[in-house]
């Protein structure tokens, strides 16, 4: 039977075959397995079938604890249901996954293998998360490839229909789930002749069912649980068996065939190294390549390493082994060895013991662990562990792929070793983000992989940040299958793309030119100027490998062609050109054809603009004949600044320019504890266009530097005696701050750290009175002021910070005098969210605790290499943590008891001190006033005075005052995250601190999607706005999370906009600081995934107020006591409709085009609920709140 | 009984009034509803060449956008499979909308450019319209472009839709062509069988204290039919058109002016966004009355009773009618 061939990764792969063969889908959005689930709900909202006819139910829970427990309840009652998830999803499956087991269920989770969070959180692939669930009953099974992940996701579910053990199919996460690979697609014959349907009536007939009633679940004693358990027995010692009559069954029906344990290499090996997933395809390959040359090696590949049959895995072990490397891709600190390796010693013991070793001496094994978060894992490391097992005493728990200078664990290798087929072509391209380099890439793959006799391959690096972010595309193709699980090595690669000239001054992109082979620049230089401008080291690097050279000016074909940034198609068509794998009328064609294909639904412009860059392109295609010498004395730019503190300039800075692979343990830190104050060293310089001031025009507002998502705009007042040494460029008049006369004003940009998002010309409220065009900022190119404003900017921060006593900070221009302690995130440019943290940190960051929840906020908060989070000259700054994405709101109070009870001891020490330490510093710190800014420097100072008597008292307690004495000067703990966190998977425990009437401020950035994670559902998701997991628009209404909060009477609430009042923004903040019960601010935060135009975030923010859609308020328990309504509804009435804001942004406007009538549908009920919900507020606001005439009691006490 | 019936781009037509492009006829129960309320045709709102493309474009940029940038997030939006953005879903309405009414259905074009975006011209007349008006709204900003340029501009795309399709072709113009009767005469010979007196350009205003320049629309009142009756009436007999006059209809008595002076129908839509759909009836209502009153038996009588060729003084449509207007003017400021 003649199947399909596609090109497509993992996820995609086994998504189709899950889909096909079940009913309801529970689904949560998790790196790196998000993809399934979404390709499920746009499915099924497509109304596509399963192999029965009817379109399987997908419902989006509220964590991947919710999705196990409604996949639970869905199999007890008969269905066929299934779930996707990864990491620490997973683990919070568990629970579940005992009781699916223990009731003999079968289901098959589909698991894209990802690290589980230690000292760090990691999105990248390992075992981790799989191993941790090898002890809860479930058959796993692993797939190293992208057909095997397709392959094994319908052989999983034949076997666990038929042995009733539930099965988790894993496959490793972005290595496999994210490569896009050739494969050969499963009909839905395939599907029907491999799943008998027997068995799934079968499962039905167990189902729970009130017409034959059961019941299970139930509670067990001493006396009969023991043999309960035992039960099962029969069915697990069956499994392995039905798993290979299944892949035989496979096998006959497709020609691909698998084994529980895959033996490949010499018949003769004496060294066999045995491993499970990708890595295992890379082992396989590397000991083809060491056996054709003479070795005597092989590799066991583990299918289903659960239930571990040590009998077919000795099964498959030549006799003649005498070592044997077992590889885990996890870490167990603490244990006898990995889970993989220990299985192998026992198996390898029992074998011999009880006679069915195919050896009769015990061969020497050693375990090893590779590969943890997607580490590279190449044939060169592969070899290094054959070398090894050269060894008369191989070393046993090493590790290999890095350099361990700490505990010498680590083996060596030898990087140039390469396998690579001299038939395959091997590509490797730089891009940025937005300019679709990574787009057409996929798209290059698919026109290879299914329009040619080509097999492809296709796998894409992308480094952490939201806003220039920097990309790399690893492409291979050529006449045979592609099993190389891995990036192409330096000096491999036949042709080097640099989509971008920029990254020549930062990045070593030649390093992976192979000899004599391609390099292509997007190049302003034409061909007989580009030379002379290139940088030293790339000049040298063409020489010396001889490299053909050719430079397109793409983004000038884009500008002409109407494509703007996007040269995606233009360096496609360049590559096609070059790399000559198709001829060149055809590659335009198929390039055309895969246009129409991907455009054509949005419309005949974006194809017809699309088709003008292909043509376009080959004309303005150069080659440039290379000189014979190096000209340029121009060489790369360092990573970062010379003045640079040790650990930027040793440890962050080479993951900076994508070096970190060459860290050795020793650079980094032990617990995963990193300075703050480091995103200042990176100088991303991203921005094409920055603001400029006009200081005539400016009014001294401070809107512009409190809208900033990246706190590169800024004020400073200060004495005009600093202006001696002002640099001549810089700008400065007169202030117009009534706290500072005689002062001068500089407002001044940091134009190597903006994004050029241009939210702070929006918000600039002052027009020039000749040209209303113009503002007191405007946007000019970058490039010509770069030298100049980087001199100004040093010479800004050179100027005293304001003093922070001396002006009330109640008024937005006052409080923007504040040093921001966030600066330079790598958040989208133009981020709604982090202008609030950045606000929270001016306002509170010197003596502020931050938890922060999972989600964009601790990515551009906390991956490396660098960190927003900074600190003042007294070195004082926010102090931040990530516990967990379901765990922030416990996490920060926790943070608030530590808080509560180390001053409730330092003020008790104090007091039984009193007479050593002094009765009146004792009493002044005791009784002191911490409200104000001045209160608490007054506060610092006296807890200063007290650590000097405190060093000359040698009572112990002193000893013991002097840990805690910092607690008794105010502290703050905010508790951060998105929508997804506070409305879904955290509710239950937010809900519990709010409750508890602790002392914490909990701030929810509220995009109205898990945004980090790409713009799935949340409750937060308003009616009528599309996101994926609701594909058809969003149904219901937004849940009402300040509403419910309310309703404990002692919570502060406010819902705030920043666009839309600033002021009542930062009124807010205060009054949740100030308030010594829980608070919570709900934020809107506009963002990417809106759909919007960033730029005018601002105005959505409005338009949403104006709509009612988010009308702002502040509930202020404190007012009770004053007898009053707590709640002060702070915006008007609904005064435009819900569409004139709406339909503004692309999450809502694309339902009116892809399903007009339930756009409106929707559209209409949402406005209903704006009428609605205003009334309750309404009515709620104006309610006369006196208690007999006393008002409110007040705060509960906290206990 | 009066016989209200006329005849426009060949449609025999109930009565003499038209509900003009608006957004009255973005829904096929909006166009069930003026039909309800007795208009005798219907033109479509208007599918406008920049809005097609200005869609597509920003659709595909927003989907687009922040794509395979960043490793947890490859896209931030499900894909919806189809997107209604080019014409089909203006088609759809027009099939709908001639399955569920009577009276004809007339698909509108705004555009200026001979694109590929002319074609829609034949689809909307395989969607089942009986006739196409072309709506010509160009506001020239670029110095070095000429009006004779822009004319032939004009004629081209006329000649090119014209080309397209069998069904009759109406043109909306504006009322700032330097020559009019030379131009409309043009119009006609590149295959416009009416024309459509005046486009109402929207005009913004400012805000003086945001200094901002803000979209606004009014709408007509009865004093604005002066400028097309002036030009019916002229045009009337000279060109080979059947006309229409729009802007300012909003009474029987100017359904009646508008005839006289030469239209085969008036069109109208701010008094029915004014008033609601019942105005209709009530003007037709108003001009049966009137009829019945002044004992006319039908609208043919009537049409172009009062044009320029027509009338007892042509000169009143000329530079003299001006002069004894200002002199009323002064008179009125004397008492």
């Amino acid at each position: 039977m003649s199947r399909n061939v596609i090109t497509i990764d993992a996820n995609e792969a086994v998504a189709h075959v899950a889909y096909r063969l079940n009913e309801v889908i529970a689904i949560y959005p998790i790196t790196p397995s998000s993809g399934m689930g979404e390709l499920a709900d746009e499915w099924s909202a497509k109304r596509i079938p399963n192999i029965w006819g009817t379109v399987p139910l997908v419902v989006e829970m509220q964590s991947e604890g919710g999705a196990a427990g409604a996949v639970h309840g869905a199999l007890q009652t008969g269905s066929l249901s299934t779930t996707f998830t990864a990491s620490q999803g997973l683990l919070l499956m568990i629970p579940n996954m005992y009781k699916i087991a223990g009731e003999l269920t079968p289901t098959v989770f589909h698991v894209s293998a990802r690290t589980v969070a230690t000292h760090a959180l990691s999105i990248f692939g390992d075992h981790s998360d799989v191993m941790a669930t090898r002890q809860t009953g479930w058959a796993l099974l692993a797939s190293r490839s992208v057909q095997e992940a397709h392959d094994n996701a319908l052989i999983a579910q034949a076997a666990t229909l038929e042995s009733r053990v539930p099965f988790l199919h894993f496959f490793d996460g972005f290595r496999t789930s994210h490569e896009i690979n050739k494969i050969e697609f499963l009909s839905e014959d395939d599907l029907r002749a491999m799943i008998n349907y027997e068995l799934v009536s079968q499962h039905r007939a167990r189902a729970l069912s009130p017409d034959h009633p059961v019941i299970r679940g139930t509670a067990q004693n001493p006396d009969v649980f023991f043999q309960s358990r035992e039960r099962c027995n029969p069915y697990y010692q069956a499994c392995p068996e039905i798993v290979q009559k299944v892949m035989d069954r496979f096998a006959q029906l497709t020609g691909r065939q698998y084994h529980l344990f895959d033996y490949a290499g010499a018949p003769d090996a004496e060294r066999v190294i045995i491993l499970m997933g990708s890595g295992a395809e890379t082992a396989e390959e590397t000991a083809r390549y060491l056996m054709e040359r003479g070795e005597k090696v092989g590799v066991v590949t583990v299918h289903l390493y659960r239930p571990f049959s040590a009998r077919h895995l000795l099964g498959v072990l030549p006799a003649t082994v005498r070592k044997i490397a077992v590889l885990d891709r996890t870490k167990e600190p603490g244990a006898a060895g990995e889970p993989l390796y220990e299985d192998v010693v026992a198996a390898v013991y029992e074998g011999l013991n009880q006679g069915f070793a195919p050896f009769s001496q015990a061969p020497v094994i050693v375990g090893g662990r590779y590969g943890l978060s997607s580490k590279e894992f190449t044939p060169a490391m592969v070899k290094a562990v054959f070398d090894e097992l050269k060894q008369d005493l191989p070393r046993n728990h090493f590790t290999v792929g890095i350099e361990d200078d700490v505990t010498h664990l680590s083996l060596a290798y030898d990087p140039s070793f390469s396998i690579e087929d001299p038939q395959t072509v091997r590509c490797v391209f730089f891009g940025l983000g937005a300019d679709g380099t990574v787009s057409a890439n996929k798209n290059s793959i698919k026109i290879i992989g299914e329009e040619t006799d080509n097999y492809a391959q296709g796998y894409f690096v992308y480094d952490s940040k939201k806003s220039g972010s920097v990309t790399i595309s690893h492409l291979r193709f050529g006449p045979k299958p592609i099993r190389a699980p891995y990036l192409i090595g330096e000096g491999d690669a036949n042709f080097v793309a640099c989509h971008q000239f920029s990254f020549l001054e930062r990045l070593d992109v030649l390093k992976y030119a192979k000899p004599g082979g391609v390099f292509l620049l997007n190049s302003i230089y034409p061909a007989d100027k580009v030379w002379d401008e290139l940088p030293r080291e790339v000049q040298e690097a063409i020489i010396a490998k001889k490299l053909r050279f050719y430079v397109i000016d793409a983004y000038e074909v884009a500008n002409k062609t109407g494509m703007g940034g996007r040269i995606n198609t233009i360096m496609q068509t360049c590559f096609f050109a070059i790399s000559g794998v198709l001829p060149q009328e055809e590659a335009i064609a198929q390039i055309k054809k895969s246009i129409q294909k991907t455009y054509g639904k949005r419309g005949e412009a974006v194809v017809q603009r699309n088709f003008a860059a292909v043509d376009q392109a080959l004309a303005h295609l150069q080659e440039v004949k290379v000189p014979d010498k190096v000209t340029a004395n121009r060489t790369r730019r360092k990573p970062v600044a010379d003045e640079a503190p040790e650990f930027v300039r040793e440890t962050l800075a080479p993951m900076m320019i994508f070096e970190g692979d060459r860290l050795p343990v020793s650079k980094l830190p032990a617990d995963g504890t990193f300075p703050t104050g480091t995103a200042k060293w990176e100088k991303r310089n991203i921005a094409l266009e920055i603001p400029v001031w006009d200081p005539e025009v400016c009014i001294q507002c401070g809107k512009c530097v409190m809208v900033c998502p990246h706190a590169v705009i800024r004020m400073k007042v200060y004495d005009p005696k600093y202006l001696e040494n002002a640099p001549a460029t810089f700008k400065s008049t007169d202030a117009r701050f009534k706290e500072f006369p005689g002062m001068k004003y500089t407002l001044q940009v940091s134009p190597e750290d903006c994004t050029g998002c241009a939210l702070c010309v929006e918000a600039c409220p002052a027009k020039n009175k000749s040209q209303v065009g113009l503002k007191a900022i405007n946007m000019a190119p970058q490039p010509p002021l770069r030298e100049q404003e980087r001199e100004n900017w040093e010479f800004f921060l050179s100027l005293p910070e304001v003093d922070r006593t001396a002006i009330s900070v109640s008024t937005v221009k006052n409080s923007q005098l504040l040093e921001p302690l966030f600066e330079f995130s790598g958040a989208c440019a133009g981020c709604g969210e982090t202008p609030y943290l950045k606000l929270m940190s001016q306002l509170f960051g010197d003596r502020v605790v931050i938890a922060n929840a999972t989600g964009c906020s601790s990515i551009y908060g906390g991956n490396l290499p660098t960190t927003p989070w900074t600190f003042n000259r007294e070195g004082r700054g926010p102090a931040w943590s990530n516990s967990l994405f379901e765990d922030n709101a416990e996490f920060g109070l926790g943070m608030r008891l530590t808080i509560d009870k180390q001053t409730e001891f330092a003020r008790e020490l104090l007091q039984s001190l009193a007479a050593e330490v002094g009765e009146s510093l004792v009493d002044a710190i005791l009784n002191a006033d911490q409200r104000s800014e001045a209160g608490i420097r007054e506060q610092r100072q006296r807890v200063a005075l007290l650590k000097e008597r405190l060093a000359g008292i040698k009572d112990f307690r002193a000893r013991l005052l002097m840990d805690v004495a910092d607690f008794l000067v105010r502290k703050s703990v905010w508790i951060v995250g998105g929508d997804g966190w506070a409305y879904d998977i955290g509710y239950g425990g937010l809900d519990h601190v709010l409750a508890s009437g602790r002392d914490v401020n909990i701030l929810v950035l509220d995009t109205e999607v898990y945004s980090n994670t790409g713009g799935q559902a949340s409750k937060a998701t308003p009616r009528a706005a599309v996101a994926k997991f609701a594909a058809n628009g969003k149904g219901l209404p937004k849940k009402d999370l300040g509403l419910i909060a309310m309703t404990y009477g002692y919570v502060y609430v406010a819902k705030v906009a920043m666009g839309a009042n600033d002021q009542h923004t930062l009124r807010a903040f205060l009054e949740a600081d100030a308030y010594e019960g829980p608070s919570l601010i709900i934020a809107y935060s506009h963002c990417i995934a809106h759909g919007i135009d960033m730029r005018k975030g601002l105005d959505q923010q409005k338009l949403a107020v104006q709509a009612g859609v988010w009308p702002l308020f502040r509930y202020n328990p404190m007012l009770l006591e004053e007898g009053k309504n707590p709640l002060v509804l702070d915006s008007k009435e609904p005064s435009i409709p819900v569409s004139e804001y709406a339909y503004n942004e692309t999450r809502y406007r694309m339902l009116t085009q892809s399903d007009e009538q339930r756009a409106e549908m929707l559209l209409k009920a949402a406005q209903e609920d704006v009428k609605r919900r205003w009334l309750q507020y309404k009515q709620m606001a104006e309610m006369i709140m006196r208690i007999n005439g006393n008002g409110h009691e007040g705060v509960p006490a906290q206990d | 009984m009066v016989d209200l019936s006329t005849r426009y781009l060949g449609l025999e037509l109930k009565n003499p009034l038209v509900a003009s492009a608006s957004p009255l006829s973005k829904k096929l129960d909006g166009i069930r509803r003026l039909e309800d309320a007795g208009v005798s045709a219907v033109v479509m709102y208007s599918l406008f060449e920049e809005q097609i493309v200005h869609e597509s474009l920003a659709l595909d940029h927003y989907l687009t956008r922040g794509s395979d940038s960043f490793a947890e997030a490859l896209t931030y939006f499900p894909d919806l499979g189809r997107y209604n953005v080019g014409p089909e879903g203006y088609l759809e309405l027009i099939r709908k909308a001639k399955e569920s009414v009577g009276i004809p259905i007339i698909g509108s074009l705004n555009g200026v450019s001979s694109g590929g975006w002319i074609e829609y011209a034949r689809l909307i007349q395989e969607a089942g319209a009986d006739a196409l008006e072309l709506n010509l709204y160009y506001l020239p900003t670029d110095p070095a472009l000429t009006a004779a340029e822009l004319e032939a501009n004009y004629v081209g795309l006329v000649a090119d839709i014209h080309k397209q399709i069998r069904i009759p072709l109406a043109v909306k113009l504006s009322p700032f062509f330097t020559a009019l009767p030379h131009f409309a005469q043009q119009m006609v010979q590149a295959g416009a069988k009416g024309l459509v007196l005046f486009n109402r350009f929207y005009q913004p205003d400012f805000d003086i204290e945001t200094l901002e320049v803000v979209p606004s629309l009014v709408l007509s009142t009865s004093e604005e039919l002066r400028l097309p009756l002036r030009w019916i009436a002229i045009l009337y007999g000279r060109v080979a058109a059947d006309m229409a006059l729009s802007s300012g209809v909003h009474t029987g008595q100017d359904v009646i002016k508008a005839l006289m002076a030469g239209a085969k129908v008036a069109m109208t839509t701010s008094a029915l966004l004014k008033h609601g759909l019942k105005r209709a009836g009530e003007i037709l209502q108003e001009m049966q009355a009137w009829m019945e009153t002044f004992e006319y038996q039908s609208v043919q009588q009537m049409i172009g009773s009062m044009s320029q060729q027509a009338v007892a003084e042509p000169a009143a449509f000329e530079r003299a009618n001006y002069m004894k207007a200002l002199l009323t003017y002064d008179n009125r400021l004397i008492y």
